[in-house]
């Protein structure tokens, strides 16, 4: 599993990756997720719908998370805009 | 006669100085950078591939997160579309509502069967708070706007500044594209139907 942020001027950086399974790499995955939120990210999902439809589920926790996910991508938490 | 001279000088003295403060200040700035005492940050080396690399890597994100029709929208059409939740699988009937995702501009929302904007959406992904500079590549602002939307469409709602429509784009340009989506999906239903048609004959 990876963990990817939006950058501004950059695109998306690599936080962190690793095996959900393993409980050392979890505890990190655990840790770097509390800390996105923590810095004001809003944390998503891709996902592969049935019949070709894609979508995203925004997950507010590490739990939340499915397992088998291979990607969770972190963005700023939006605000209204002008 | 001396006083009027007087005051003729006094209010050109005034021009001069007015007409000469800018290019002065410009100087003086010059001046101190030039003598290192200017914002280092500002007088960081510009790299002009940065937002074109950057660009791309957002777009291959965006590529890999939506379906190959957003994708080919977003590619030929700068926007992306996508249906209302409460259309779900009605979505090819063409009923309800949908929206359109633009970079850097507000999400629109409309009514599929007549094209009628419903209103403008806008939200912005702040970074100010952690010293970030600049905004989101074009592609990574949809890809943002795509989450939101197919994730939890309502916290979208609730969270952007609604506009009626018309504020920031301009309902011209918004019917054209609804033309040009038109165009877009007639197209992309032939070319589907012919393949499935070409695909027929083959598996026999």
């Amino acid at each position: 599993m990876r963990f990817l942020r939006l950058e501004p001027g950059h695109g998306e950086i690599l936080l962190a990756e690793g095996d959900p399974q393993v409980e050392r790499e979890q505890e990190a995955l655990v840790a770097e997720f509390r800390r996105q939120l923590d810095l004001g990210m809003a944390a998503a999902v891709p996902l592969q719908a049935p019949a070709g439809r894609r979508a995203a589920e925004l997950v507010k926790s590490f739990d939340e998370v499915p397992r088998d996910a291979e990607r969770v991508i972190f963005f700023p938490r939006a605000a209204g805009g002008r | 006669m001396l006083l009027a001279l007087g005051a003729c000088a006094l209010v050109a003295l005034a021009l001069c100085v007015e007409l000469l403060a800018e290019p002065l200040q410009g100087a003086l700035a010059r001046g101190r950078a030039a003598l290192g005492g200017g914002d280092r940050s500002a007088a960081a080396p510009f790299d002009p591939g940065r937002e074109l690399r950057a660009e791309r890597r957002a777009r291959a994100l965006l590529r890999s997160c939506v379906n190959r029709e957003e994708w080919e929208m977003f590619c030929e059409l700068g926007f992306i579309r996508v249906w209302g939740a409460n259309v779900g699988e009605r979505a090819e009937q063409g009923a309800a509502y949908a929206y359109l995702i633009y970079p850097h501009k507000p999400v629109v929302g409309y009514l599929v069967g007549s094209g009628e904007v419903i209103g403008e959406y806008c939200v912005s992904f702040p970074r100010e708070h952690l010293g970030s500079e600049g905004r989101l590549p074009d592609a990574d602002d949809v890809l943002a706007k795509w989450m939101l939307l197919t994730g939890d469409e309502q916290a979208l709602l609730a969270t952007a500044n609604v506009h009626l429509p018309g504020r920031q784009i301009d309902p011209q340009r918004l019917r054209a594209d609804l033309l040009r989506l038109e165009r877009f999906e007639r197209r992309h239903r032939a070319h589907a139907s012919a393949g499935r048609g070409a695909a027929g004959p083959q598996r026999r």
